[in-house]
């Protein structure tokens, strides 16, 4: 019994450390900007790695995503004969849940994962220990770049996944269901709001895209550089990041549209 | 000695995940020489390089290099200090995602402002110190191990740096491979006046090529000299080391408990 209590004891300790090292790293992180000279050419090439690749599976994600979403909107919105709502039905969905959230896992899989196993090989390789021996700093020249993409990022791949989940919608929607066009669109224009809706979105994935970018490059710069490690901490970013995007979208969500 | 040294280490305490690694390392490494240190795998040798570069600090004791106080720097100076040093990792630790000519332009890169020009002559000709300059457009995947570890070196040379530490640099190689890193190494220091710290567990090699030596195990100095006091030492320890010896002072068994309880033999303690 004593034992269990220790353990749980020893657990919180190292849970709290390890926030606390991730904060500390986060600050040296972001604490240097680098002349844009430097850092500009470093930060479009990690865009392209984080955002740009990331596409492909967004997009193919974004559109069956909203295939689905209108197939169901249909079949539960014409019981009630509104079928005619269903533009508004899956623009709201998206942009306020599916889009942020979806991304943010997608991104996570596909990018989270590769930074961290990236970043895990470059110090088992001592590529980071090299640099560092070389009077660079790798948490300027290397970790941040990949931080500030995976947050500039995750926005810009939400708002597509948007675009594409109301273009997959209204093709099963509009072209296959029947469901006349106009009111698809003008449901749509009447019921979304700007602020309350879309930037509630944006926050939302500038939220996720922040902390899964953070989880990946702490979860590769901590690992313990061997590859038992560095494919442990790939696990650990996917897990970690699910976790806290469906964690954080609870509570955002409360925030933004709890008040009744 | 002790005026022309370059690195001074003295009463280094350093411990790591509870277990003491040095417990009071005192050592000179005189300026302009090949200083070779040596100790059986685990001991710490690579946790030395790095207490010098910095890159940890001791827990107690004194880490001097070049004149500075290097646990105590702040770290603007600390990476002005590693300007001034090369350090050939054991893997090599080339930039995997760069080619080789620019795994060795990256420092200068980083740190001059050269033109481009001054640049491609700089990196070239640390290439042709080492043998490589038809390998530059190679990927580091490309190359083997020997061919790695000789960009590294033009690498770590391309600053033209005080200092250069050799982590392991003859572990894994083949003999050709091994014979020009070792020409490499003598040669670098000779007509660069480079201070050099050798790190290895080959002792013929390293014996072969270093001005002084010194054996490190369980956290202290066993023995040091030049290679001729060194192998006339009275200690046994350094004699089972420098000699290979399976049994002796450092014994073959790991520590365990009775044999004939072990395997459950009658008349073992149990
Ligand atoms: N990051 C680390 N964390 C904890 N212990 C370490 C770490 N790196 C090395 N050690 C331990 O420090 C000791 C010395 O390691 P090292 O300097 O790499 O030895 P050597 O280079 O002589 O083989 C080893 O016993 C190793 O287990
Ligand atoms: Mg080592």
């Amino acid at each position: 019994m004593m034992d269990r209590i220790a353990a749980f004891g020893r657990v919180g300790i190292e849970t709290i450390a390890s926030f606390g090292r991730a904060s500390q790293f986060l600050a040296g992180v972001v604490g240097g900007v680098p002349k844009p000279s430097v850092g500009f050419p470093l930060l479009i090439r990690q865009l392209y790695a984080v955002g740009v690749l990331s596409l492909a599976i967004v997009v193919v994600s974004g559109l069956f995503i909203g295939m689905v979403l209108g197939l169901q909107g249909y079949t539960i919105l014409s019981d009630f004969g509104s079928e005619a709502a269903i533009g508004q039905m899956i623009a709201l969905t998206l942009v306020r849940e599916l889009a942020p959230v979806v991304t943010a896992l997608l991104f996570a899989g596909r990018a989270g994962s590769a930074l961290t196993a990236e970043i895990g090989l470059m110090k088992a390789t001592e590529q980071l220990s090299s640099m560092e021996m070389m009077g660079v700093d790798p948490l300027r020249r290397v970790i941040a770049p990949r931080l500030w993409a995976g947050f500039l990022a995750m926005p810009v791949l939400a708002m597509i996944f948007s675009v594409v989940g109301v273009i997959g919608g209204m093709l099963v929607g509009v072209e296959w269901l029947g469901v006349f066009e106009g009111s698809y669109w003008g449901n749509m224009q009447a019921s979304v709001d700007f602020v309350d809706d879309v930037v509630n979105g944006i926050i939302k994935s500038v939220v996720f895209g922040f902390v899964c970018a953070w989880i990946a490059v702490y979860q590769g710069y901590d690992c313990v550089p061997t590859s038992a490690g560095i494919s442990s901490a790939t696990t650990k970013t996917v897990v970690y990041s699910s976790l806290a995007v469906l964690g954080l979208d609870f509570v955002l969500t409360a925030v933004m549209f709890g008040n009744f | 000695m002790v005026s022309s040294a370059y690195i001074t280490l003295k009463d280094v305490v350093f411990s790591r995940s509870g277990r003491r690694i040095f417990d009071g390392v005192t050592l000179d490494i005189p300026k302009g020489k090949i200083t070779a240190i040596m100790g059986p795998s685990g001991t710490g040798k690579t946790t030395l390089l790095r207490l010098i570069g910095g890159q940890l600090r001791p827990d107690s004791g004194l880490v001097s290099v070049a004149g500075h106080d290097v646990p105590k720097l702040k770290r603007r100076d600390l990476y002005r200090l590693r300007e001034k040093m090369g350090m050939l990792f054991q893997s090599g630790a080339l930039f995997t995602d760069l080619s080789v000519y620019e795994n060795v332009a990256f420092p200068l890169r980083v740190h001059t402002a050269l033109p481009e020009d001054m640049i491609r002559d700089i990196v070239l000709m640390k290439l042709e110190a080492v043998g490589l300059r038809g390998a530059r457009q190679l990927m580091p995947s490309e190359l083997s191990g020997g061919m790695t570890r000789r960009v590294a070196l033009a690498r770590s040379i391309a600053l033209d740096p005080e200092l250069i530490m050799y982590d392991e640099p003859f572990a894994g190689q083949d003999p050709i491979a091994m014979g020009v890193l070792v020409k490499l190494i003598r040669d670098l220091n000779s007509s660069m006046g480079l201070t050099s710290v050798l790190v290895s567990h080959d002792v013929p090699e390293s014996l072969s090529i270093c001005h002084f030596a010194c054996i490190i195990a369980d956290g202290k100095v066993i023995g040091e000299g030049t290679p001729e006091e060194l192998r006339a030492h009275p200690s046994e320890r350094v004699q089972q080391f420098l000699n290979g010896e399976p049994d002796g002072p450092v014994p073959f068994h790991y520590p365990s408990g009775d044999t004939a309880s072990d395997f459950g033999f009658p008349g073992g303690a149990s």
